[in-house]
This record gives C-alpha cells, structure tokens and sequence, in this order.
C-alpha cells in the first residue's frame, strides 16, 4: 500500500516537472514578443492611453445614403443572404421622425462601445469584453453562442451568425454560431491607420457626418468636433458612457 | 494441431506485414501534403519560423498563444500569426490561384486528415493568403 502511494507521489513529482517544462516553453513566445515588440504598434499591447470614439454629425447624414452600411459589408466581408431579418448587421441606418414637427433625422447606429457595457456584465464566459482603448467586441473562440449579450444590449447592436459563411477575410475571421458587432475596424487601428472603413466612406460620399478618432487626445478631430458640437448619447438615461456620440438629435 | 498453430502463425505474420506496408505507405503520403512545395512561399525558405520538427509538434501552442495576445490586446506580430502560416503553405495552381490550406493534399489537410484531428481554425479563418481573400470580395 505504502509502496504504491510512494510510486503515484513519483509519479506526481514527474508529471510535475513536465508541467513546469511546458509552462516554459509556453511563455518563451511571450517572451520573444516583447523583445521585438519595439518595432512598430502592430506589436505592441493596446493601453488606455486611448480611447476610440466617433461623433454622429445627424444634420449631414443623408438620407436614403448608404455609403457607411455599405462600407462596412465590405470590410468585413459581412454576407448577405437576402433574410433581413437574420443577416448580420453590424450598422444600420435609421430615421427618427418627430411626429409633432414632423421634422425627420437620420442617423447610422452600431455598437456604442459603451465604456460600462451591459453585454460585457452579462457574458457567461468572457467573451464579451472591452479592449483597454475602448472597443467592445467578441472573442469569437470563446464565445458559446447563447446569445445574452444581444438581449443586454440597448442598441440592438449586436448580430448572431446563423448561417456558414464563405468567405472569410483575413481581417475579420468569422464563422457561424458566434455573435458579432462592430468593433471599429480593430485590424485598421492596430495596423496604425485610425480611420474606420464607414467614416472613410461617409466622407468620400462628400457628406463627412462620421467623425472618428481618440477621445482621449484633445486634438483629435473627434474631440475637437465634440468641442464645438452640442452632443448627447442615445439613452444617456442608462449611464453607459458610450464613444459613441450623436449631434443634432 | 500442430499444422494448425503453423497456419495460425503464418496468417498473423502475413497480417502484420501487409498492415506495416500499408503504415508505410500511408506514412510517405501524409506528412504535410505537398507542403512545402513548388508554388509555396514555403518552399523557398531553410526552415519554419521555428526548427522545422518542434513546428511539427508545437505549431498549434503557438497559434493559441498569439491567438489570445492578438484578440484581447491587439499584439498583432506577423511571424507567429495563423495569416502568415497560411501565406507561406498556401501552394498556387497553374492559373495562379491560391490553392486552399484546407483541400485535399494541402499543407493543413495532408497531416490533419492523416492523424483524423479536424483543425477548427477554418470554420472561422481564411484558408488562402490575405491577398487573395481581398480581391474575393
Ligand atoms: S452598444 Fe451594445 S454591443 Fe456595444 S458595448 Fe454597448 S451593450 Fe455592448
Ligand atoms: S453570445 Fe457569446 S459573447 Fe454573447 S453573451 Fe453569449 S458567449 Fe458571450
């Protein structure tokens, strides 16, 4: 009896050391990462030195454009199957219309990339999270489908993936069975070009209603419209401090 | 009973000998398909972004690895990326067209389909090199 407890306690010590061995060989990418990491921002970790942001200018969107939509479909390679009602939709334009004015706005919503998001609190499995520059977004190899964070968000923001898809861009890898939303064209940002692909295509439409950039930096074109323009966040009632932001509604 | 047990024997190394074959066979078919072949980038370097044998084995720890640091912190390093494996082992075909990781022969097929172990990484991951899939859309 002694004897066997002996060998399994051997055993343990062994399988030990191997596990020591394999958490070293594990970390020595990480390691090598950080060596070379000074060469560009591509290689380096986000901070919250930034915060990405966008002011929605509603007195320049035009209506029946879809420059932004449209833009953003092919960025991200979002497929459309002609079933509106489950083809993933990461920004969509709406028309608000004052029934005693009758005055009508239109604006594009997406994520608000709020900074206290509720599909972030509901997530059982920590996909749903927000990077240190302020994007939401989903970590698709983690994400289980259930779709919570849908029912959580205010904005209808999010999409489920229901279908196959066939292509998948490098960019934007994406499958069936995850949920998915805008994540302000990450791989443009962590590429070093701050520009989103439905703000470039806004105001190459000649309309310029999408201003993107950091929040944090008061010299950013966002910050600098957000100081001119008088803004609101849609259901500012719920405190999510969104980076998102909307004028002239 | 004697004869028997003979024939027993005889059948059962048979058996064996033709089950080694086909192993061998099977063996100089499978490894990495046609790989690092022709109209691979692969093809014209020394060895893998590591020595070629650990690769064999390790590959998948490093994709997870870097998978995590790209996703959650937007660390986004070429060499170590599945979208630089895919365009270094994506072969081209006579037109020019990139061939697929994932049909049959190719580089991530030829071993996966081998040992039976289906790779996830391409329900959701491009399988041909970035500028290809660009000008697919
Ligand atoms: S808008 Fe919706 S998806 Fe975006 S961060 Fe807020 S709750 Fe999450
Ligand atoms: S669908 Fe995915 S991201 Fe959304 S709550 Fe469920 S696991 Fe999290």
């Amino acid at each position: 009896m002694s004897k066997s407890k002996g060998q399994t306690d051997m055993d343990r010590r062994t399988f030990m050391g191997l596990t020591v061995g394999a958490a070293a060989t594990l970390v020595a990418p990480g390691v090598f990462l950080h060596s070379i990491a000074q060469a560009g921002d591509r290689e380096q970790p986000v901070t919250d030195k930034v915060r990405w942001g966008m002011l929605v200018d509603t007195s320049k969107c035009a209506n029946g454009c879809s420059a932004c939509v449209d833009a953003c479909k092919t960025e991200n390679g979002l497929s459309n199957h002609g079933r509106p009602a489950t083809d993933p939709t990461w920004i969509r334009k709406v028309k608000v219309r004052d029934n005693f004015t009758g005055r009508e706005t239109n604006l594009p919503l997406m994520c608000q990339h709020c900074e206290f998001p509720p599909c972030v609190d509901v997530c059982p499995t920590g996909a749903s999270f927000k990077r240190a520059d302020g994007i939401v977004m989903v970590d698709r190899h983690v994400c289980i489908g259930c779709r919570y964070c849908m029912m959580a968000c205010p904005y209808k923001a999010r999409s489920f993936i229901h279908e196959d898809i066939e292509i998948k861009p490098t960019n934007a890898p994406r499958g069936k069975g995850c949920v998915e939303s805008c994540n302000l064209c990450v791989h443009r940002l962590d590429n070093g070009q701050a520009m989103t692909a439905c703000a470039e295509a806004c105001a190459k439409a000649g309309h310029n209603a999408l201003v993107f950039g950091d929040l944090k930096d008061p010299n950013s074109p966002v910050s600098q419209a957000l100081k001119q323009l008088p803004s609101r966040q849609i259901r500012a009632d719920l405190q999510l401090s969104t980076g998102v932001r909307y004028s002239g509604i | 009973m004697t004869s028997t047990l003979h024939r027993l024997v005889k059948v059962v190394s048979l058996a064996l000998l033709v089950g080694l074959g086909a192993t061998a066979i099977a063996e100089t078919d499978a490894p990495a398909g046609k790989a690092v072949e022709g109209s691979a980038k692969a093809n014209a370097l020394k060895s893998c972004v590591r020595p070629t044998d650990w690769m064999r084995r390790n590959h998948m720890e490093l994709i997870e690895h870097q998978r995590d640091l790209t996703v959650r912190q937007g660390v986004r390093v070429q060499k170590d990326s599945l979208a630089n494996c895919i365009d270094c082992h994506a072969r081209h075909d006579d037109k020019g067209q990139p061939v697929p990781v994932t049909a049959k022969g190719e580089f991530c097929q030829g071993c996966h389909g081998f040992v039976a172990a289906k790779p996830s990484c391409f329900q959701c991951h491009s399988t041909v090199p970035s500028s290809a899939d660009t000008a697919q859309r």
